[in-house]
């Protein structure tokens, strides 16, 4: 019996809730596609490496699936809290029926098992047909071709989509047991009927506050953007994040006052049409939401900020491989590690491997007899010196303690790594990038990361010498150079000195570079002299003798492919998510007052309203609510964006734009399909005829 | 005088052919301009569905009703609406108000849908709110009223927009005895300075300040009778006595 009543409220309230049933469907699907990723890759031909990469982006993403489950456990109950609520009235008849509050909260338990059962079923299985698509996009995403092409279905990824989110709906039943074993019956059968009391805020009140706020946020903001560098620990983010939030909150909190309270005095405004009706409506709408507005702009202003910093990320970083990985490989090998004995032997090289460093990377290959250099069609060896006497603490001069005081995280003590300008030169034109030329008594410095690049221009502008095996060197150019030695998939360069040849002492000889091309293009071909060169470090010899490291183009792409994978799947997982909820919280705040509007719009349309002018007022009305919370957003998310563009200098921001669009238009998708949604759902609930 | 209504042999069937319920069953009368009439008559006896089909809210089945010169039951679509909003003035038993509404806001939306300017606006309610005694209530909420208040609110916001004729449905239903007297006192008032009224009621007191009453019964014309020159006290016990030949729950009238 209380089964049934609870199928048929179900049914009955189906059409209202669409948008409910809808997010939630969504929400398991995407659930377990996000989970169910590693299980495309199946049927995908990937490296080794690739795999340890997916297995590591499964380990984030089952982390973030953590906090998602968070925010949908709080859609869930902050959505049932609004259809309860409407509720009250049926709930009032059942008690003065006879109905004892604990079958009440039977049939609520009923209800929800029953809609769990449903959108898990149809979730899943939406979720199970998305995933299919989705291999392609995770073959795209990890350049891998598809080898076969077969119907995927991830067990592990189902039965944790069933255990989160029957946690998520046991959650929800307790929450509604206790709120109905709390409600009296007088309330439930006259909150119908009760009007909310319609006050309005104290204008001067709601100007000082939202001047207040406004100030608040600026100085968040300016905190983020211009003085970035007093944000030294990641916990001191934080502050400015709290003010923000806080100022958002209380910025709803007045400007639903002041809205109303502008267009009022703009009395040719106000008084046309249903312009009082749409404001009034909206500024109840808003006072009652000002919490959840507050969450809801936070949420859009995270999206917004995350899915243009992942793009950007992705984007950038594989735009920067063709940039900073020119040529295939550079093996890299220590020199004269004895002179430095104690240093290497804490970096935990073993007394042999220190004392036979003095062959260069090619001979150390020949050692372990391997030809390295029948491999390649072109390539060229290079040595990079360093002294004690140079270190961050000489090359900064007289402007060291000024910096110093500015940013104390530095290792000035590091040796400078330092070049002969003729093997520079060589290793430019082999990368195809510029060449310098230096005067006797000069030196330069070429780097491209750009934290490193400012600071080390401070100096540079000062003029300061370096003392270098007893020469003295005056800089060549009042700032930084861009170069690299070492390929990379971001511009990590911290700098290079360059000088003229005859002032290096070959005893400092630290590193030699053997940088070449391979003979074949052949992908695997290339994997597979790859696999021989890690081969060697099981030979017995790689104990006496220290086996140069490479750093492969090969290696660093799919390396990078994977890191911008991991982050345009999390990105999009969060971000998704964030959407989706946020934009429900709001769809249904608006549904569930339907009831309430529908005999507003009976009235309007019993003294004469022209249904073009009701919806024109519904579609302002429902307009002003979705657009206020992300117009907030925005602002936010231009100060978020110039403060992630900092943080992610490494990676590159040349494809800020790029992401920035793709952004919008994903949540103008998703946010604006919300938002048609619930008009048109609202239109039809008030649709009913005189 | 011209005729404002015209009420012409007009039918309204419910239900199915199988059970077919005749609310209004070949009903015909007429209103002059600047009458007060009252429409009495037993529960389920069709006053309602004669005001609703008049006021457009409800269609007839066969007949015509004319308000002026047009014919309401040819109207369609949005020209419902126009003639709702430009010739008819609305009072309900449940005042109908808007609740996020002030006074002052409620009045001027029905101007407002009829593009008025804010000015003109503005004029139109000080007048009204004068004659209708609810100057002091004007920036208050539905809520903050008592109900006698919020329907001379609803009443101003009927006869703000100059309406031929002005449709009021039980007004005094949820009102106590005092504020009635007030509300009824205010139509008189209404019909003096030309204001067309049809009012239904099933309640003989309230009845008793029109200058003519229409009886019906089972959804057709029953009698009508006239005050003429009698005081409303000798009109009321003439009422009383029309409606004790009714039978039925009017009995219970003051």
């Amino acid at each position: 019996m209380l089964c049934k009543l609870s199928l048929k409220n179900i049914k009955k309230s189906f059409k209202d809730y669409a948008i409910y049933f809808f997010t939630l469907i969504l929400g398991v699907a995407i659930f377990y596609v996000f989970n169910a990723l590693d299980s495309q890759t199946v049927m995908m031909d990937v490296s080794k490496s690739t795999e340890e990469i997916i297995e590591l982006m499964m380990t984030m993403l089952s982390g973030v699936s953590v906090f998602v489950s968070f925010i949908l456990g709080f859609l869930i109950i902050y959505a049932s809290r609004f259809l309860i609520k409407r509720r009250n009235k049926e709930f009032g008849i059942y008690l003065t029926l006879g109905m004892s509050k604990r079958k009440i909260s039977l049939i609520l338990f009923f209800e929800t098992l029953f809609i769990g059962i449903i959108s898990l079923i149809v979730g899943l299985l939406f979720g199970i047909l998305l995933s299919q698509a989705m291999s392609l996009v995770v073959a795209n995403m990890f350049e891998a071709n598809l080898t076969k092409f077969a119907f995927v279905f991830s067990s592990s990824a189902c039965i944790k989509t069933i255990i989160y989110f029957s946690i998520m709906y046991l959650l929800v039943m307790i929450f509604n047991t206790i709120s109905v074993s709390k409600c009296k019956l007088i309330d439930l059968l006259n909150g119908a009927k009760k009007t909310e009391e319609i006050k309005l805020k104290n204008p001067y009140l709601c100007i000082i506050i939202f001047i207040v706020s406004c100030l608040i946020l600026g100085r968040a903001y300016y905190t983020v953007t211009h003085d970035f560098l007093t944000l030294q620990e990641v916990t001191d983010i934080i502050k400015p994040i709290m003010m923000g939030a806080i100022a958002t909150f209380f910025i709803f909190w007045s400007l639903s006052g002041l809205i109303l309270r502008i267009a009022m005095s703009i009395k040719k405004f106000y008084y046309k049409g249903l312009n009082s009706f749409t404001l009034r409506q909206f500024s109840s709408q808003i006072n009652t939401t000002v919490f959840g507005a507050t969450i809801i702009c936070l949420m859009l202003f995270i999206t917004i900020c995350l899915l243009s910093a992942c793009l950007t990320m992705k984007n950038s970083m594989n735009a920067n491989i063709k940039e900073l990985a020119p040529v295939d490989a550079m093996f890299t090998v220590n020199m004269n590690m004895d002179k430095y004995y104690e240093k290497y032997r804490n970096y935990g090289y073993n007394d042999s491997q220190i004392k036979n460093s003095h062959y260069t990377a090619k001979e150390m290959f020949e050692l372990f007899d391997f030809d390295i250099t029948s491999y390649f069609k072109d390539y060229i060896e290079v040595n990079t010196y360093a002294t004690p006497d140079l270190t961050m603490n000489n090359t900064l001069g007289s402007k060291l303690n000024s910096i110093r005081i500015e940013f104390p995280f530095l290792a000035y003590d590091t040796m400078e790594s330092i070049m002969k300008i003729s093997d520079y030169n060589r290793v430019a034109k082999f990368y195809g990038i510029k060449e310098y030329s230096l005067n006797e008594n000069e030196y330069m410095i070429v780097a491209d990361f750009k934290s490193m690049v400012s600071v080390r221009n401070i100096a540079l502008k000062n003029n300061e010498t370096i003392n270098l095996f007893g020469h003295t060197l005056k800089p060549k150019y009042d700032s930084c150079q861009d170069g690299f030695l070492e390929m990379s998939s971001q511009h990590i360069n911290t700098g290079i000195i360059l000088v003229p040849d005859n002032v290096v002492d070959e005893e400092y000889l630290v590193q030699n570079h053997l940088i070449g091309n391979y003979k074949t293009n052949n992908k695997k071909e290339i994997a597979e002299i790859e696999n021989s060169i890690n081969k060697l470090d099981e030979d017995k010899k790689a104990n006496e003798y220290l086996l140069p490291s490479g750093s492969t183009k090969l290696a660093i792409k799919e390396a990078t492919t994977g890191l911008s994978a991991m982050v345009t799947f999390i990105g999009l997982y969060l971000g998704i998510i964030f959407l989706i909820s946020s934009a429900a919280i709001l769809g249904l705040k608006e549904l569930s007052e339907s009831s309430d509007n529908k005999e507003r719009f009976k009235m309007l349309r019993k003294i004469g309203t022209d249904e073009k002018m009701i919806n024109k007022a519904l579609f302002r009305q429902i307009a002003i609510f979705f657009m206020l919370p992300l117009i907030l957003a925005l602002i936010h998310s231009i100060f978020g964006i110039m403060f992630a563009v900092k943080i992610l200098e490494v990676f590159g921001t040349e494809e800020l734009l790029p992401s920035i669009i793709a952004t919008a238009i994903f949540i103008v998708i998703i946010y604006g399909g919300y938002f048609l949604i619930t008009y048109y759902s609202s239109k039809n609930i008030i649709k009913e005829r005189l | 005088m011209k005729n404002i209504l015209k009420v012409d042999k007009i039918e309204k069937y419910y239900g199915s052919r199988s059970s077919l319920t005749k609310a209004i069953d070949n009903m015909s009368f007429e209103v002059e301009k600047g009458e007060f009439v009252a429409i009495m008559g037993t529960s389920g006896s069709g006053k309602t569905t004669l005001l609703n089909c008049i006021s457009t809210i409800d269609k007839v089945t066969s007949g015509h009703i004319f308000v002026g010169d047009l014919d309401i039951t040819k109207l369609k679509g949005n020209e419902l609406n126009k003639f709702r909003r430009e010739e008819l003035g609305f009072i309900f038993q449940d005042f109908n108000l808007l609740d996020t509404l002030t006074a002052y806001e409620n009045i001027a939306l029905a101007l407002s849908i009829q593009n008025e300017s804010s000015s003109l606006i503005e004029q139109k309610i000080k007048k009204v709110a004068e004659e209708l005694d609810i100057k002091d209530v004007l920036n208050k909420y539905p809520y903050q009223m008592s109900g006698g208040q919020k329907q001379r609110v609803a009443s101003a916001r009927a006869i703000v927009t100059d309406p031929k004729l002005i449709l009021a449905d039980e007004p005094t239903g949820a009102l106590d005895s005092k504020s009635s007297k007030m509300l009824l006192e205010k139509f008189n008032y209404l019909d003096e300075l030309g204001a067309t009224i049809l009012m239904v009621t099933h309640d003989a007191f309230t009845a008793s300040y029109a200058r003519r009453v229409i009886f019906i019964k089972d959804g057709k014309f029953f009698k009508e009778i006239h005050k003429g020159k009698d005081t409303r006290k000798e009109f009321f016990d003439k009422i009383i006595d029309v409606v004790t030949l009714l039978g039925g729950d009017l009995n219970d009238a003051l």
